[in-house]
C-alpha cells in the first residue's frame, strides 16, 4: 500500500478542506448512501442479529485461516483453477506477469479489485509493455485522469457529473463535451466493449472464497466483471488471503450484510460464482483460471488477537460513509489505498507506525464505524490500541514500528496529568490556581490550535469542588 | 449490564455523584445543578472530596497505564453499593464500559466490574430510576439538544435527555438535522487534527443556526465547550448549556 511521495496528512487535510466542490460531491454522496442502508436495514433488531452472525461467521474463519486457506487450495486445485502464493505484493505482481508471459499477452481487462490497487498492478504491467484497462465504470474514470479511487467501493464518488464530462471529453479521442449521463453511459460501454474483445487475460477481485467448495464469489452492478472473468481466454482472481471463508452456507448472510452495507441493496445484480474454468463440452467460460492469494503483512496482524479483528473487513465502505472525517476530507488525503476508518486501522499495520501511524489520531472516537460495521470490527478501540502502540514499545506491542511517536513533551505532559489527577491536594491548589487566574491564561501550544475557531473556556472562579464543600453537599 | 439496584423501579436511599473534571473546572453550576435535581426527589448525594477524573483524556490519546493509574485512584472513592451518577455520557461511558478493557486481564478486574455496573448517567438516572416531574415556570423559549456521541451510542440515554426537556410546557426543543453526527471534540483530537476538528464543529454550528433556537442543550460538557466556544468565536446571540443546569433554571424561575 504505498503512498504519495511525500505524504503530509495535514497538508493534504488542509487541501481537502479547501476544495468546496470536493466537500460538496462527498457531503452528498455520503448522505445518500446513509439513507440507503437506512432503508435496507429497517428492523434494528434483525440488523442486529445479521451483523452478529457476520461477526461470528468472520470469526470462525479466522479462528481457523490456516486450514481454510489449506482447503481452499486444495479444492480449488481438484476443481482445476490455479493457486498461486504471494508473500508480497511484488511476488504478486510477479505471477500476474508470468500467467501473461505464459500466454504471449499484452492486454489486460480489470473489474475492480482493491488489492489490485495494493499491488499498484497497473503501474507494473505498464512498465512490463503491458495494457491493463479498468472496467469498472468508476475506475475507469479515474484511471482515465490517472487517479487513485477516492472510495474502495465508488472509486470516482469524488467526481460530480461536469467533472466526468470534461473528463471524457479530454481523455477519449473524438468525445464531445455532454453531462447527459445516458450519453456518459454509452461512450464507456463503446469504448470497454472493444478493450474486452481484445483483452487476452481477465483480473477480478473476491469478495469471498468458499474453502468447502473452492468457489471464488464476486458481486458487482455492472456485468464488466462477468465479462472480465468469463469473456478472455484467460481469468486471474486476486484476493487478500482473510477472504476465505468455511462454508457456502456462509454466503447468504455475508452477502445480505456487505451489499446491504455498501449500497444499501438487497442483492446486487451480478453475482458470479466462480468454481472451475470451462469445462469439457461447455460453451463459455475462461479456459484457465488463476487464484493469487496474498499475504502483504495480514499474516502478522493475524497473529495479534486484538488487532486480527482488522481481517474481519469485508470491504463494504460502510464505515467511509458513515465517518464524519472521511466525509469531510475524502479518501484521497488519506494518503494510501484504503482510506477512512478501515484504513486508520489498516495502513498504521501494515506500512508502519512511522509512516502512517499519524492516521490513527483522524478520529474523535465517535464510534459511527463501529455502529454501522456488518462485521462488528470495534474501530476505536483498535484506533486506541495504535495511539498507545505509536507511544510504546513495551513488551505487548507487535506493530511494526511500535514507540516512533515516543517523546519528552508528551510523556511529561501525561505524567503530568497523571501526577495532578493522582493527588488530590495538588489537585485543588491547582484547581484554586485557574481559578483565580480564570480568563488569563494566554492561548499557546495546543490552546493556539483550539482558539482557531473558538474561544477559549473560561475556568470557573469556583470549582464544583469549592461548591459542594460550600453547600454542604456528603461527603461520606 | 445493569445492577439490580439500577433497576428501573427502585429509588435508592442514596447515590454517589462523580462531577467530572470538565464540570468541576468550567462548568460547576452544571455540576451543582444535578446534585440539586437528585436531592429534590429525596434522595441524599455523597460527593466524595477527593474525586479528581476519570482518566478518558490519556486512555483516549495513547496513554493508557496513566489512564489506569487514575482510574485506580477514583474507584476506591465509591465504596459503598449505592448507584454513581455521572452528569455526562462520555465519563459516564469511561467508566462503565471502558474500565473492564482497561483492566482486561488484571487481577482487580471482579472489584472494578462491580464499579462499573454501578455507573448510571444523570438523565438516565432522573428518567428512569427517579421518574423525575418537572413543572416548567420559565418564558416561551426554543431550544436545541446535542447529543453527544457516547451518550448517544455508548450509554444510549438521549431519549431520557430529550423526554426531561419535552417536559418542560414552555420549551419548544428543534432537532438538529445531523442529530447523530460527531461536533468534532474528541478530546485531543481538535487539537492534534485541527482542521478536521474545526470543519466538524463549524458545520455543527449552522446546523444549530438553522433550528433558531436561542439555547442549545447537551448532556457532556467536552462538547459544550467545543460548540460554545465555536459559537462565540462567530458572535452568534445563541447560548450553550449542560441540561441539568437548564432544567434546575426552568422549575425555579419566577
Amino acid at each position: 500500500m504505498p503512498n504519495e511521495a511525500g505524504f503530509n496528512f495535514r497538508r493534504n487535510v488542509s487541501r481537502a478542506l479547501k476544495d468546496k466542490q470536493l466537500r460538496k460531491n462527498f457531503k452528498l454522496a455520503m448522505e445518500n448512501f446513509i439513507l440507503k442502508r437506512k432503508q435496507i436495514f429497517s428492523d434494528e433488531d434483525e440488523t442486529e442479529q445479521l451483523r452478529a452472525i457476520g461477526c461470528a461467521i468472520k470469526v470462525r474463519a479466522l479462528t481457523r485461516l490456516p486450514n481454510l486457506l489449506e482447503q481452499l487450495e486444495k479444492k480449488c486445485t481438484h476443481n482445476g483453477i490455479q493457486v498461486h502464493w504471494a508473500e508480497t505484493t511484488s511476488q504478486a505482481n510477479q505471477h500476474v506477469l508470468n500467467i501473461m508471459n505464459a500466454h504471449r499477452a499484452t492486454r489486460l481487462v480489470k473489474g475492480k479489485s482493491m488489492v489490485s490497487e495494493e499491488m499498484e498492478l497497473n503501474e507494473f504491467l505498464q512498465k512490463n509493455g503491458i495494457e491493463a484497462i479498468e472496467t469498472d465504470l468508476g475506475e475507469f474514470i479515474i484511471q482515465l485522469n490517472g487517479e487513485k479511487p477516492s472510495h474502495i467501493i465508488v472509486p470516482a464518488i469524488h467526481k460530480n457529473k461536469a467533472q466526468i464530462a470534461q473528463i471524457f471529453h479530454e481523455k477519449i479521442s473524438g468525445t464531445p463535451y455532454t453531462e447527459d449521463v445516458e450519453t456518459l453511459n454509452a461512450i464507456a460501454r463503446k469504448t470497454l466493449r472493444r478493450k474486452f474483445f481484445e483483452a487476452q487475460v481477465g483480473l477480478s477481485g473476491v469478495n469471498f472464497a468458499v474453502a468447502e467448495t473452492g468457489t471464488l464469489c464476486l458481486v458487482e452492478n455492472e456485468g464488466n466483471g462477468r465479462m472480465c472473468t468469463t469473456l478472455p481466454p484467460v481469468h486471474i482472481a486476486v484476493m487478500g488471503l482473510e477472504k476465505v471463508v468455511e462454508k457456502l452456507a456462509d454466503l447468504p448472510p455475508l452477502l445480505r450484510l456487505l451489499t446491504g452495507s455498501a449500497t444499501g441493496q438487497l442483492i446486487t445484480t451480478y453475482v458470479n460464482m466462480i468454481t472451475s474454468p470451462r469445462k469439457e463440452g461447455e460453451k463459455d467460460g475462461p479456459l484457465e483460471v488463476h487464484l493469487i492469494i496474498l499475504d502483504n503483512g495480514r499474516s502478522k496482524i493475524m497473529a495479534d488477537p486484538q488487532l486480527r479483528q482488522t481481517l474481519q473487513c469485508i470491504r463494504c465502505g460502510t464505515c467511509l460513509n458513515h465517518c464524519p472525517v472521511y466525509t469531510r476530507i475524502g479518501g484521497h488525503a488519506y494518503g494510501f489505498v484504503y482510506p477512512g476508518p478501515i484504513g486508520k486501522i489498516l495502513n498504521p499495520q501494515v506500512e508502519g507506525l512511522r509512516k502512517a501511524g499519524v492516521l490513527a489520531t483522524a478520529s474523535s472516537l465517535c464510534e459511527a464505524c463501529a455502529e454501522v460495521c456488518p462485521v462488528k470490527i470495534p474501530i476505536p478501540r483498535l484506533l486506541r490500541r495504535l495511539r498507545n502502540e505509536s507511544y510504546s514499545n513495551d513488551s505487548f506491542c507487535t506493530v511494526k514500528e511500535c514507540g516512533c511517536q515516543q517523546n519528552l513533551i508528551d510523556s511529561l505532559a501525561w505524567k503530568g496529568w497523571e501526577l495532578i489527577n493522582t493527588h488530590p491536594r495538588i489537585h485543588a491548589v491547582g484547581r484554586k490556581i485557574t481559578g483565580v487566574l480564570a480568563a488569563r491564561i494566554p492561548p499557546l501550544g495546543p490552546l493556539k490550535q483550539w482558539t482557531r475557531c473558538r474561544t477559549l473556556p473560561q475556568f470557573a472562579a469556583k470549582s464544583l469542588h469549592q461548591l459542594v464543600e460550600e453547600q454542604g453537599v456528603e461527603n461520606e | 449490564m445493569k445492577s439490580s439496584m439500577l433497576d428501573d423501579h427502585v429509588k435508592p436511599k442514596k447515590v454517589y455523584y462523580f462531577g467530572t473534571c470538565l464540570i468541576d473546572m468550567f462548568y460547576p453550576e452544571a455540576g451543582m445543578a444535578g446534585i440539586k435535581l437528585i436531592q429534590r426527589e429525596g434522595v441524599r448525594v455523597i460527593f466524595p472530596r477527593q474525586q479528581t477524573c476519570c482518566g478518558q483524556p490519556a486512555y483516549n490519546s495513547g496513554f493508557p497505564a496513566e489512564a489506569r493509574k487514575v482510574a485506580l485512584k477514583q474507584i476506591p472513592l465509591f465504596p459503598q453499593d449505592y448507584p454513581i451518577v455521572v452528569p455526562s455520557g462520555s465519563c459516564a461511558g469511561m467508566m462503565k464500559h471502558h474500565y473492564p478493557l482497561l483492566f482486561d486481564g488484571d487481577k482487580r478486574l471482579d472489584a472494578i466490574q462491580q464499579f462499573s455496573n454501578r455507573i448510571v448517567e444523570l438523565s438516565e438516572f432522573l428518567v428512569r430510576t427517579l421518574k423525575i416531574k418537572l413543572e416548567d415556570r420559565g418564558r416561551p423559549i426554543k431550544v436545541t439538544w446535542h447529543s453527544s456521541c457516547h451518550a448517544l451510542r455508548e450509554m444510549a440515554v438521549v431519549e431520557d435527555a430529550k423526554s426531561l426537556i419535552r417536559q418542560l410546557h414552555n420549551v419548544e426543543l428543534v432537532e438538529l438535522q445531523n442529530e447523530r453526527e460527531c461536533c468534532g471534540f474528541g478530546g485531543t483530537f481538535a487539537i492534534k487534527q485541527p482542521d478536521i476538528s474545526g470543519a466538524m464543529v463549524s458545520d455543527k454550528v449552522t446546523d444549530i443556526q438553522q433550528t433558531e433556537a436561542v439555547r442549545l442543550l447537551t448532556g457532556d460538557c467536552g462538547c459544550l465547550m467545543n460548540i460554545s466556544g465555536a459559537i462565540e468565536y462567530r458572535k452568534l446571540s445563541i447560548r450553550g448549556q449542560h441540561i441539568a443546569e437548564f432544567i434546575w433554571e426552568r422549575i425555579n424561575a419566577e
